[in-house]
């Protein structure tokens, strides 16, 4: 993909803050396959799969691992009950490593001897787990601007009362304390999230006390849980649990902010998103083969005539007419200039005239935003409702700069399940191509004077009983991980822990092959090709592969072997004389030694001497 | 002849109907043309004209008839006469017959090539097909299409028929342009032939393929539905897109005597350490490393191949689902299209079974791809039914590649229902907004205004004519864009005017506010807007309306430099440019020296009109912006400067158009009180008066 850059993020700091109480070892309930884990597992297993999407981004973003409510301490202030997790080679905050990864994943195995769970906040007991974790969450979030990165501490608990067991003036203090602890924290730029885990017995209260810690009141708390009002409380299927834990754990990022200029009178607001880009293997890094060091790449322009060293070179050319045409690069960005604005309502256009053809890059999300234009909101919402309800799509021109584009916007209806929300509400930007981008491949084979066969009836039923029986009844596009790339990184993490064995990827993309052995699918396979291709097609099939393509190959080396004993080639090369040969002489020799023919007479004269061993 | 080129013959309609068209007509032609000398310079171009006044061609010469048809150019290899010939056309005053127009061009490609160069030679007609052709000497109209038709078979060629029609036809008589279309579509049954309907001159400068890329397939091989279920198929890209041209870099240190300078540039790569820039790494001396998190891993080419993932080539269906588990903005990329092997009758039949399957059922399938042999990764995508209309083209399937989990982000949104009462719309906000959306109408399938297959590239048309422009002119500017181009970047001002009630409900019905807690920095954005009628703000100072509206509409192209000729909205322009922070101290700086030379340059003050058209301009400007302290220094300096130099005529005219300082109410930063303005230029007058 040249097509498209994305923006560089900001970095973003987060300290993922896990409550290691007894009470998160209980089971949380049975998985669809009917495995028992705990709420500990749940969100050891989320936060790995969360860190290696990190890796996988190749993201700038610093991670820092904090358990509470344990037994043994470890931090910088050395407070007790909270233990910060870390591995060799790695600050505390600090990008993940493979070994991180590694060893946070099975943490599980050693967690009760080196660290122990322990309850802290008991009565009698001074002491305040929670209030020392924000505050090491905090310490640990000390590095960096808040102007320049974002802060986060991710909290995960199943304790919705985490005072509940103290009582008095002893709980009134605590709860005032840590309310302070984390306004302070707040104040300094870093935004505390919480995730909270339900109980089977009870749904998380947040009313409780996060809501308090975490400043929601009213229409905040609605926000604050995006999805389907207060149903995430009661999330039963651990399943869909781990899911929104999942999606909860990425900040969104908006990709710009523009401006949609509706008519002459309205322009509104809105962010764009990118909500499906390709992730691509990361980048090469050249390193020096000897000492491992990154090289630089340096690159210096040099005049082809004279050999001169070129500096802040502005003109490019074109040839055309036997001429070199000049432009100077503000001509070149003055030509694309040709809308002022950023989007421009051009009109809308019934839903069915967007043909599956229209495509050429990945779509952008729009979202509306009222910070600087009050009221794009309500504008938006209004436009996005009409457009639903009458079928009907926005085509506008983007005027970007860089890329210019007519564009079809298209109304997405919010669509959840009962893990929350699959498609968000808002408008999707596709990017339409130009009659100079749209080839007419139709056309190329098109017959003259025959008209070109179409299927029976017959034919079509049988294709219909196929297509009922290898339904795919409930495909999403996320449910295949990207092969080539889970491998790419697989490997990696192997290197980068110096492990011997490959690991084995399972390609999940491949067609499920024991399903398409059921007797019921092979009939309705079976019927469909009788009914296409008649009842003796592999015969016919086998017959003409191998009477056209083989066979004209097969003639085409005998020839070559034929043609090409005619000549002494040792003896020519020899004497330098191969370059006196024609091309059509020089690949008889290589098609008769099963050798690549490609190429200029150059590199064929060096492959036959190669191959001559001269 | 080479397999990519080609021989084409234009047939141009000149007659009175087309005359509107014939601007859209030269510009697309030549457009064809300057396209063929850059990317297929071999190509044969030849130029027929019908409907002309006058008659010259060889058929009238050796068996007569065949009037009003000029044969303006002969088949030959493009060059830029070519372009010359094409931009002016003549305007003729007769009917054109295309069907006689047809048999010339046909009769001129056999006599040039024969039989040859099948599939190679092609007619393109542009014509609006309003006036009714000639009853031919013998048998009727349809069968000497028919005739004609196997004509051009026999010798491979190839018709195009761009037809003008909808409002550009004006009061034709609808029963001849329906017989005309019936003999055109006659055509397209009969042999390699296809009729394109245009409606509005952008998409005639889109109807016109103006470069020819011949299709390559990317795979040719076994759709498999199962192990033992396969269907020969070639796949091609349908959509790809034309990109900018990459201009090389020129250099200009060849002495101007060397006539065989190439004044290319070459790039030089070296590879140096990071941690001592002095050492260059040789080439043979590097590693590949590939970052793990913070760690960057060294593995070189031969380790990386025998690890890598390796997947088979091979096409496998993985099953069907319904269409609506597809949403439409999942399309990741440029489109393909699968076709049954030419020539396979059953893998045509299997494919157009399961095409027409799909459609009725609205189902798609969803297929994993490797394309070629040592391919690295693997494409899981959605194959939706293509089917035909036309007799003589079989049913296809387009295929868009879909996203994998790693590509997609989950962020979650806000649901509307949600949201605050006050980003809901009332009832009657949502009646503007449907009437607006319904009624701001660009067509419907068939009708349609803006089709993506016959909407040019702006871009490309402005570039292209700016390289022929530049091929004469060296110093020629950047064109405009033309109003039929403007088309396609705004709103078409008839269509808003068709409904402006639609679109006046909607403004009254909504109300938009700027955002104030925000600094000015970012407010820029909200000012761009085009605000002229908007009735539900205050319009801000009545004297500087004026200045500000006049930007609004004229100003498709940025502005970067202030001109004489229209130096307000050159600057407000520059002003509201976000590119760059330095447009509006180059705003400003220009601004000045326009101010400056008009006052300085005046002949009894014929210029101070405009002059102080400019300041008035130029003191908003420099409020908006909060630079007070630019205008005050400028107009005391100004002042100064006409006094001294015997131009306090000028001083005098300011003082009657009430111009002053810049006080502290108008902008924080300004040094002048308001007295000190008010009494700027009176203080002034005794000495001159």
């Amino acid at each position: 993909m040249i097509f498209f850059q994305e923006r560089v993020a900001t970095k973003e700091l987060v300290v993922y803050l896990i409550d290691a109480s007894p009470k998160m070892f209980s089971p949380a309930g049975k998985l669809e396959n009917q495995e028992e884990e705990s709420y500990f597992h749940t969100v050891v297993s989320c936060i790995s799969q969360s860190l290696k999407t990190l890796i996988i981004n190749r993201s700038y973003d610093e991670v820092a691992i904090c358990f509470f409510n344990t037994r043994e301490k470890k931090n910088m202030q050395d407070l007790n009950g909270v233990f910060v997790f870390n591995v060799a080679e790695r600050e505390c905050l600090d990008k993940p490593t493979a070994r991180l990864i590694k060893e946070f994943s099975h943490i599980e195995e050693q967690f009760m001897g080196e660290i122990g769970s322990q309850y802290q906040i008991i009565p009698g007991n001074r002491e305040n787990s929670l209030y020392n974790a924000i505050w090491v969450a905090q310490g640990l979030l000390r590095k960096g601007s808040a102007k320049t990165v974002d802060k986060r501490i991710l909290l995960f608990t199943n304790e919705d009362d985490p005072f509940g067991s103290v009582s008095g003036a002893a709980k009134i203090d605590m709860t005032r304390t840590t309310l302070q602890r984390a306004k302070d924290a707040q104040d300094l730029g870093i935004s505390i999230e919480l995730l909270p885990l339900n109980r089977s017995d009870e749904e998380f209260n947040v009313a409780l006390f996060y809501a308090d810690l975490l400043g929601l009141d009213g229409d905040n708390l609605t926000q604050f849980m995006p999805v389907a009002g207060e149903k995430i409380w009661s999330l039963r299927r651990l399943d869909d649990m781990k899911d929104q834990l999942r999606k909860r754990m990425f900040k969104k990022r908006k990709v710009r902010r523009i401006t949609f200029s509706v008519a002459d009178s309205i322009s509104i607001e809105l962010n764009t998103f990118a909500l499906i880009r390709p992730t691509l293997p990361g980048a090469i890094t050249w390193l020096d083969s000897i000492t491992n060091v990154p090289l630089e790449i340096q690159n210096s322009f040099i005049c082809a005539d004279t050999g001169a060293l070129l500096q802040g070179h502005t003109k490019r050319f074109h040839p055309y007419k036997n001429k070199n045409i000049k432009f100077s690069v503000e001509e070149l960005l003055e030509v694309k200039r040709v809308s002022t604005g950023h989007l421009r309502l051009l009109g809308f256009k019934p839903l069915s005239c967007l043909k599956d053809y229209y495509n050429l890059k990945p779509s952008t999300f729009l979202f509306p935003s009222d910070k600087e234009i009050i009221g794009s909101t309500r504008i938006f919402i209004a436009l996005h409702r009409s457009m639903l309800r009458l079928q009907r799509f926005a085509v506008a021109f983007y005027g970007s700069s860089s890329h210019p584009q007519m564009v079809a916007l298209i109304a997405q209806d919010e669509i959840s399940n009962s893990s929350g929300q699959v498609e968000p509400p808002g408008m999707h930007m596709i990017y339409l191509p130009y009659s100079d981008d749209i080839r007419k491949i139709e056309e190329v084979h098109m017959n003259v004077d025959s008209v070109a066969p179409r299927a029976t009836d017959d034919q079509i039923q049988k294709a219909t009983a196929l297509l009922k029986r290898l339904d795919l009844k409930d495909f999403s596009v996320y449910q295949f991980a990207n092969p080539s790339l889970q491998r790419h990184y697989a490997v990696l993490e192997a290197l980068a822990l110096d492990e011997d064995e490959m690991p084995d990827i399972k390609d999940e993309t491949l067609p499920d092959e024991e399903g398409m052995a059921r007797p019921k699918i092979v009939n309705a396979l079976e019927e469909f090709k009788v009914s296409v291709y008649g009842e003796n097609y592999d015969e016919d099939y086998m017959e003409i592969s191998v009477s056209e393509a083989s066979k004209k190959r097969k003639d085409i080396v005998e020839n070559a072997v034929k043609e090409c004993a005619n000549y002494n080639w040792a003896d020519l090369a020899d004497n330098g004389k191969l370059k006196d040969l024609t091309v059509v002489e020089l690949k008889y020799y290589l098609t008769a030694h099963n050798l690549p023919v490609t190429g200029k007479k150059e590199a064929l004269i060096n492959r036959i001497l190669t191959h001559l061993g001269k | 002849m080479a397999r990519n080129k080609e021989a084409l013959l234009l047939l141009i309609d000149v007659s009175p109907s087309m005359h509107n068209l014939l601007t859209e007509v030269e510009r697309v032609c030549s457009m064809l043309i300057e396209k063929k000398l850059i990317y297929s310079k071999s190509d044969e171009v030849g130029v027929i004209l019908f409907g002309t006044d006058e008659t010259n061609n060889d058929l009238t010469k050796e068996v007569g008839g065949y009037e009003h048809i000029v044969v303006l150019q002969q088949i030959k290899v493009v060059d830029e006469d070519t372009i010359e010939t094409l931009q002016k056309l003549p305007r003729g005053t007769s009917p054109g017959d295309f069907l006689d127009a047809i048999v010339v061009g046909m009769d001129m490609l056999i006599k040039k090539f024969g039989p040859t160069n099948k599939g190679k030679k092609r007619l393109c007609l542009l014509t609006s097909a309003q006036y009714r052709i000639k009853e031919p000497y013998e048998g009727t109209k349809e069968d000497q299409i028919d005739m004609i038709s196997a004509q051009m078979n026999a010798n491979g060629m190839k018709l195009e028929c761009i037809i003008v029609r909808g409002k550009l036809t004006g009061d034709a008589n609808r029963r001849i342009m329906d017989e005309n279309d019936l003999l055109l579509n006659r055509f397209s049954k009969k042999s390699c032939a296809k009729t394109i309907y245009v409606e509005s001159p952008t998409s005639l400068l889109g109807a016109i393929r103006t470069r020819n890329i011949s299709p390559v397939t990317i795979f040719r091989g076994d759709l498999e539905l199962s192990p033992r279920m396969k269907i020969k198929v070639w796949v091609y890209k349908k959509t790809s897109e034309e990109r900018f041209p990459r201009l090389k870099k020129y250099s200009d240190k060849a002495p101007p005597t060397d006539r065989f300078a190439t004044h290319e540039v070459k790039v030089d790569y070296e590879y140096r350490r990071v941690d001592d820039p002095s050492k260059v790494v040789p080439p043979e001396q590097r590693i590949k490393g590939y970052r793990y998190g913070p760690q960057v891993i060294p593995i070189s080419s031969a380790e990386w191949d025998a690890v890598k993932f390796k997947p088979e080539r091979s096409v496998k269906l993985l099953g069907f689902t319904d269409s609506s588990n597809i949403l439409r903005h999942y399309y990741m990329r440029d489109v393909n299209i699968f076709i049954a092997e030419p020539g396979n009758t059953r893998a045509i039949l299997a494919v157009s079974a399961l095409a027409r399957a799909m459609q009725d059922m609205n189902k798609v399938a969803i297929l994993r791809c490797v394309w070629r042999h040592g391919q690295g990764n693997v494409v899981v995508g959605v194959l939706t039914p293509n089917v035909s209309h036309r007799d003589n083209i079989p049913d296809s399937f387009y295929f868009n590649v879909l996203p994998f989990a790693e590509d997609i982000r989950e962020f979650q949104f806000p649901s509307f229902k949600y949201l605050p009462s006050s980003c809901q719309p009332n009832a009657q906000q949502q009646k503007a907004a449907d009437s607006l959306v319904k009624m701001l109408d660009l067509g419907s399938p068939g009708k349609e205004v803006l089709q993506p297959d016959l909407t040019p590239n702006p871009i490309l048309e402005r570039f292209y004519c700016f390289l022929e422009l530049k091929s004469k002119q060296p110093d020629a500017t950047v064109p405009l864009l033309d109003n039929t181009l403007k088309l396609i970047t705004e709103p078409d001002p008839e269509l808003l005017s068709q409904n402006k009630s639609f679109i006046d409900e909607f403004s009254k019905q909504f109300e938009l506010m700027e955002n104030i807690k925000i600094k000015k920095s970012s407010r820029r954005l909200w000012r761009e807007k085009p605000s002229g009628s908007n009735e539900g703000e205050g319009a801000g100072d009545v004297s500087d309306a004026q200045a500000v509206e006049s930007t609004k509409n004229e100003s498709a192209v940025k502005v970067d430099k202030i001109g004489d000729l229209t130096p307000v909205q050159d600057f407000e322009a520059m002003m509201s440019r976000r590119d760059s922070t330095e447009w509006v101290n180059k705003a400003i700086k220009d601004m000045k020296n326009i101010i400056f030379d008009l006052v300085e340059n005046s002949y009894e003050g014929d210029t101070y009109q405009k002059a102080v058209e400019c300041l008035i301009a130029f003191r908003k400007g420099c409020i908006l912006e909060q630079e007070p302290k630019q205008f005050n220094d400028f107009l005391r300096h100004l002042c100064k400067f006409c006094r001294k130099k015997d131009l306090s005529s000028f001083c005098e005219f300011l003082t009657s158009k009430q111009i002053t300082l810049i006080t502290k109410t108008e902008a924080v930063d300004s040094d002048a009180t308001e007295e000190e303005a008010r009494s700027f230029l009176v203080k002034s007058e005794p000495t001159f008066l």
